[in-house]
């Protein structure tokens, strides 16, 4: 008997050899190529139109310094309103800052020292809230409905004694932050959170059919005939598609530069970087369902049944904050979910470095096991 | 043992569900043998050969392949081994050259550019090779396929019906070079449906329903099957052939060209059944059993005997 060679190792060539295989396929594949381009152009166009929702229960911090009864009083109305739900506490300002850049609350309100002291007064003290308008559809009702709240909270609590203070316009002096997004303008949320949806859904989809279209030309009966190894099959299949994900990338960063105006506060690159995470991420989940599905149809189903939750639960559809927690829960999981506020972090908040690796790894953990799952999966066999 | 067996199995067997499509085969091909292997659609030669390459995991079975183990080492196998599938199976929209040069980065070929030149100048594609694949005639796509088999040099060649709807000249052409490798060492496991092929091989399989049914050279096969053939002259043959069907002791009875050819395999039983009829305007003539007439009673035979269950004994040596 001959010496055993049991596992053949992993090799590159083979690698390359398919990666060229398919980027030959792919460039004779003048329809899908087409379909890569025009599902961005097409989603802009649609999208450029603001989605309305009517979010509530929206996390907010409060740094509260007074001492008095007042300053609750408005809180408790703020909270009895149904928009915020007071979640933290914070001691300082950079602390709050640092809860919205990371989106950890929609809304920090600040109430000074003395408030309730000076209203009594009627000195007109300040109540500053600062709100993440990166999605004004999330902020702008809540916001909007702030002057009636408070207004309707101080009459009740003046009643008696204290119903001079109710002939002032406003006792107090409401100011209002609008930070990334001080416009309050739709398309500088949607936009940016388009390229996750375009990606989401184009990337899935294209490795979806990868193996799928092996099996059902016949092919793969060839392709198992030599000696590959599933790896060296998957990720071949996988490193083409990366190329059609930039393209994407690029077409969605100058339309949303030079048609939405949409600001730019972070590092392009890093935005780069990160985005090949996430498109890696989604072709490992494409091209596993590829490995369980049956045929090509079946793939495309796999797809939506993905893509579909991905866009209601992560985010993009509606503030992710104002979905009641079992959503949020799930939405986690989405690696949409993630990169959403990763790319409007970068642009519109001008994330850096710190931010972003919060939001990346779960996206990062995400395409390991889906690649390790379809490792797992791929057949070796016809049976 | 000792003899220089390129295939060594025996006992393979597939299971779809409940269904044995194949049972319990042993088959010995002797390294440089041209070894053909036939029966009717779904008898389950594609599935064996399968089997035999690691497309397919056996249900049982053991022995070796090129001295690799048949069931563990099918990795192994796979680097020695060209297998031709009976659909074509290469990329349509990849043109020639591309997947010849495919298939070469897939087993690692030395000097892959030269293989994949040669290969183009033998196939006498020179001239075609940025042609897509999938706009090559059947003829030539059977050839590419042939060709991509080969590229990476192979010791086996598993070629399921290789030459289905081939033309004449072509499938000649074939054959040549399948002698011609076959003489240089290599070893062919062939499916086919056509006689004359099998004719050509060295040894021959025949299976049905899943089970071996004989194997051996081609007069083996005719001599093993036992049948005694009356050919037998003169008019309104298609009348005679449905009064002789009737017969006890015929078995069959097939016309080809202007003769009938009437058989039986207890030779005194068809005599006694062709008694009546031995007279003019008939001219009887007792001949020598073809492979087709041997195929075809094997294949009654099987259908007759399928039926309480797995009935029909393989017959082994
Ligand atoms: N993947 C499968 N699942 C279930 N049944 C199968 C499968 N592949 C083959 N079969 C069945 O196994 C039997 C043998 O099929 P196989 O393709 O091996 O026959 P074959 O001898 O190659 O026939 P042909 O001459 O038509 O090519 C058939 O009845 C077929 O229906
Ligand atoms: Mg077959």
């Amino acid at each position: 008997m001959k010496p055993r060679q049991r596992h053949p190792k992993f090799s590159p060539r083979r690698l390359w050899g398919i990666i060229v295989k398919e980027f030959t396929q792919m460039r004779r594949d003048r329809l899908t190529f087409a379909m890569m381009l025009g599902i961005p152009l097409l989603q802009l166009t649609l999208f450029g139109f603001a989605i309305n929702s009517d979010p509530r229960h929206l996390p907010a911090a409060v740094l509260l310094a007074d001492q008095g009864p007042q300053g609750r009083t408005l809180l408790y109305a703020m909270q009895n309103s149904t928009f915020f739900d007071f979640t933290r506490q914070v001691r300082t300002e950079v602390e709050g800052r640092d809860l919205l850049a990371r989106g950890q609350v929609q809304f920090v309100v600040n109430i000074p020292e003395n408030f309730s002291r000076d209203l009594l007064r009627g000195d007109r003290p300040a109540i500053l809230v600062e709100a993440d308008a990166t999605d004004p559809a999330a902020t702008g009702i809540a916001l909007g409905s702030l002057n009636a709240v408070l207004g309707g909270a101080l009459r009740n609590d003046f009643k008696g004694p204290l119903d001079f203070l109710n002939a002032t316009a406003s006792p107090i002096d409401l100011r209002v932050h609008a930070l990334y997004n001080p416009e309050s303008i739709t398309q500088f949320n949607i936009v940016p959170g388009l390229m996750g949806v375009i990606l989401t859904m184009t990337m899935i989809m294209i490795t979806g059919l990868a193996i799928t279209r092996e099996r059902e030309r016949g092919t793969m009966e060839n392709l198992l005939s030599m000696p590959t190894r599933p790896s060296e099959v998957l990720i071949g299949k996988i490193v083409p598609y990366i190329l059609i994900g930039y393209i994407q990338v690029g077409v969605i960063l100058v339309a949303a530069r030079l048609l939405f105006h949409v600001p730019m506060h972070g590092s392009i690159p890093l935005l780069l970087v990160v985005a090949l995470v996430f498109i890696a991420a989604n072709l490992a989940m494409g091209i596993t369902f590829s490995t369980i599905a049956k045929n090509q149809l079946q793939a495309m189903q796999m797809t939506f049944f993905v893509f579909l939750p991905s866009i209601l639960l992560s985010g993009f559809m509606f503030p992710f904050r104002g979905m009641p927690r079992w959503a949020q829960t799930v939405g986690e999981f989405f690696p949409l979910t993630h990169f959403l506020r990763i790319v409007r972090g970068i642009l519109l908040k001008g994330n850096g470095l710190p931010d972003v690796t919060r939001e990346l790894w779960p996206i990062a953990l995400f395409a390991a096991v889906m690649l390790t799952i379809g490792v797992k999966r791929y057949r070796q066999t016809l049976d | 043992m000792e003899e220089n067996f390129a295939i060594d199995v025996r006992g393979m067997t597939k299971r779809f569900g409940e269904r044995t499509v194949v049972n319990d085969i042993a088959l010995q091909v002797r390294a440089g043998e041209i070894y053909g292997f036939l029966g009717p659609n779904g008898s389950g030669k594609t599935t064996f050969i399968r089997m035999l390459c690691g497309l397919l995991r056996a249900d049982a079975g053991s022995g070796t392949v090129l001295g690799f183990d048949v069931i563990a080492e099918s990795e192994a196998i796979k680097r020695q081994v060209g297998y031709m599938t009976q659909r074509f199976s290469f990329w349509e929209d990849l043109s020639i050259a591309e997947n010849l040069d495919f298939v070469a980065r897939m087993y690692d070929v030395k000097n892959r550019a030269q293989a994949v030149r040669r290969s183009i100048e033998q196939l006498g594609l020179a001239g075609r090779q940025r042609q897509l694949a999938g706009q090559l005639s059947g003829g030539w796509k059977q050839r590419l396929a042939l060709a991509a088999c080969l590229i990476h040099q192979p010791k086996l060649l598993l070629l399921d019906e290789p030459t289905a709807g081939v033309d004449p000249k072509a499938r000649r052409d074939f054959w040549e070079q399948i002698h011609q490798l076959a003489g240089e060492g290599l070893t062919f496991l062939i499916t086919t449906h056509y006689m004359d092929e099998a004719e050509r091989c060295h040894r021959l399989a025949y299976i049905s329903y899943g089970n071996l049914l004989t194997h051996g050279t081609v007069a083996e096969v005719i001599v093993h099957v036992r049948l005694t053939t009356w050919s037998v002259r003169g008019p309104g043959l298609l009348g005679l052939a449905a009064q002789l069907r009737q017969q006890p002791g015929v078995q069959q009875a097939v016309a080809f060209g202007n003769a009938l050819h009437v058989s039986g395999d207890d030779a005194a039983a068809l005599e006694a059944a062709i008694a009546p009829f031995r007279q003019a305007p008939f001219e009887w003539q007792r001949i020598a059993s073809g492979l087709e007439d041997a195929f075809i009673h094997l294949m009654e035979q099987s259908q007759d005997n399928f039926a309480p269950a797995v009935a029909a004994e393989p017959l082994k040596k």
